[in-house]
């Protein structure tokens, strides 16, 4: 068995007397897009940055591609995104990317820069300055500057937060695209819609701990079936699947006519607050 | 790590042309450059008028004193232009945000500082030869005298310059922004006002300001320095005229101990592996 992109055993991280991570595991394989879901000041970006070596564990073992976490190896092969990050404002899109494809060893020159400007919807924008872009502009081209240098694993933390419902879209895409490529992505993300569309599995960390996980599917709980009827609709929530034939047929058998039937699920969204206690922080 | 040295040179070379900081120091050191041929002008016309004093070289008594000046000045403009161009180099930019970008990429956090570091260096020493050179020349031209040993005078200088980078270096690795320039330039004010009294305890024969120069001296190699450019500059006035210019503001400047530059050196390398030792700790 190929061994994961990113593998966290145990690793825990405390800042003073505050204990940011209480020993979380975590894997991420190869081509599988892992959303990384939790409350604030769960630990979610202390998890991405120790995976990305900008933090390093208190104890536990982070690897990446195979190689301890922070490494120069590993960082070779890790693309990342800060959720906090800013580029300096003087530098154009394409000067930008060139530093940053100089600095990851990168020959892909013109070509691989304009190629991920196109990706990320940027091509007009290649001589502009950071300083004249928009916030959103700005995170598309940190996306672009993740990917620079095809890594194997890409760590993306909130990188839809400025982006519009388009941009959101569009880096969906872009997400879809790099599992396509076998390339592991971890997504950071308060979006859960954008989470519970796109991605294989959900982590949910609460704590410094992982809470539950499992992909969308697994996490969401059935809602019961709705059958849209004459007088409005009829909510079964106690009905699966395998119900719906013995539902109609008695409806019918009573006189309704039927004009829509759904089996519901639980949204991510209430798998999430389930397993935060629902509670804002 | 060649490669990558260069490139985060160049990478912080270009934030400094692009954000102007480099305009602006030149714009402002033309301005006192003006000055400074202005004042040396007056000056040297001002010592053709008083006519001469029996046994005094009053060319020499000007043009080493104003030549000092501009020392005092160049380093002190040298030292801003340090502080700018390192002040937020770990701390801040990690901050801001900046940092996190570069040091996730292979280049590692030591090619890091090393880069920003010789870039800083490679700046501020060119910036004072440059600044130092057009004095002299100013003093030269309008005065007809001229330092016996200019170059030794610009090394001390550059390696002054280079010792405050350093220390504002380090100071990025655990201050944020604000803290730093501010820790920097008092710093270089205390080391300052220190060969001062040193060269107050000199002209009275004070141990006790002689020992705080010395003690402040060694904790900051770049007084030393400064104070053997200047020391090298009058060290070969003698007679009424080498009285006279140890008696002015910058005349009393002690000569260095053969231990200088080797303690220099071990300082700066020491800062450096200081700034790099806390700089691969800090989680970002």
């Amino acid at each position: 068995m190929a061994s994961p992109a990113l593998a966290l055993h145990g690793v825990r991280k405390r800042y003073g007397r505050t204990e940011a991570l209480a020993g979380v595991d975590l894997e991420v394989a190869e081509g599988e897009l892992v959303g990384l879901l939790g409350p604030n000041g769960a630990g979610k970006s202390t998890l991405t940055k120790i995976a990305c070596g900008l933090v390093r564990p208190t104890s536990g073992t982070a690897t990446a591609c195979g190689r301890p976490a922070g490494s120069q190896a590993a960082r070779a092969a890790t693309g990342y995104l800060a959720e906090l990050f800013r580029f300096p404002g003087w530098a154009t899109a394409d000067e930008l990317l060139a530093l940053h494809q100089r600095l990851a060893r990168s020959e892909g020159g013109a070509g691989e820069r304009a190629e991920l400007l196109e990706l990320v919807g940027l091509a007009d924008a290649r001589d502009r300055t950071v300083e004249t872009m928009s916030k959103g502009m700005q995170q598309r081209l940190g996306i672009a500057q993740a990917l620079v240098g095809t890594p194997r694993l890409v760590l993306l933390d909130e990188p839809t937060s400025a982006l519009d419902p388009a941009g959101r879209r569009l880096v969906r895409g872009i997400l879809e695209g790099l599992r396509e490529r076998g390339i592991a992505v971890l997504l950071n993300s308060h979006l859960l819609s954008e989470v519970e569309l796109v991605c294989d599995r959900v982590v949910i960390i609460a704590r410094g701990r992982t809470v539950t996980e499992g992909t969308p599917h697994q996490l969401t709980r059935p809602g019961g079936v709705e059958v849209d009827v004459d007088g409005g609709t009829r909510h079964f929530p106690d009905a699966g699947r395998d119900e719906v034939p013995e539902i109609v047929a008695r409806l019918v058998a009573d006189g309704e006519r039927i004009y829509g039937v759904r089996v519901v699920r639980g949204t991510l969204e209430d798998a999430y607050l389930d397993a935060v206690g629902g509670t804002a922080t | 790590m060649t490669a990558d040295l260069r490139t985060i040179a160049g990478y912080a070379l270009r934030e400094a042309l692009r954000r102007r900081v480099l305009t602006v120091v030149v714009v402002l050191t033309l301005a006192f450059l003006g000055l400074y041929w202005l004042g040396v002008r007056e000056a040297f016309e001002e010592v053709d008028r008083l006519g001469a004093v029996p046994d005094l070289e009053e060319e020499t008594l000007v043009g080493a004193t104003l030549v000092g000046l501009a020392m005092f000045v160049t380093l002190f403009l040298g030292t801003v232009l340090a502080v700018f161009l390192t002040l937020s180099a770990v701390r801040g930019d990690a901050e801001r945000g900046l940092l996190q970008p570069l040091v996730v990429r292979p280049v590692g956090r030591t090619t890091l500082l090393l880069g920003r570091f010789l870039a800083a260096a490679a700046v501020c020493v060119a910036y004072v030869e440059i600044v130092l050179a057009a004095a002299i020349v100013i003093t030269g031209a309008t005065g007809d005298w001229w330092p016996s040993d200019p170059e030794l005078v610009g090394v001390g200088m550059g390696a002054a310059v280079v010792v405050v980078v350093a220390i504002a270096l380090l100071g990025s690795t655990v201050l944020s922004t604000t803290a730093n320039g501010i820790a920097v330039f008092m710093v270089f004010g205390a080391g300052l006002a220190a060969g001062l009294l040193g060269q107050i305890g000199e002209a009275l024969g004070s141990d006790t300001l002689r020992e705080i120069a010395e003690v402040a001296s060694w904790a900051l190699p770049f007084e030393a320095l400064y104070q053997s450019a200047l020391h090298t500059l009058t060290a070969g006035i003698d007679g009424v005229t080498g009285v006279a210019v140890s008696l002015g503001p910058f005349g009393g400047a002690q000569d260095a101990s053969g231990w200088l530059w080797p303690f220099a050196l071990a300082y700066l390398v020491a800062t450096c592996a200081a700034a790099d030792w806390i700089f691969r700790r800090r989680d970002l």
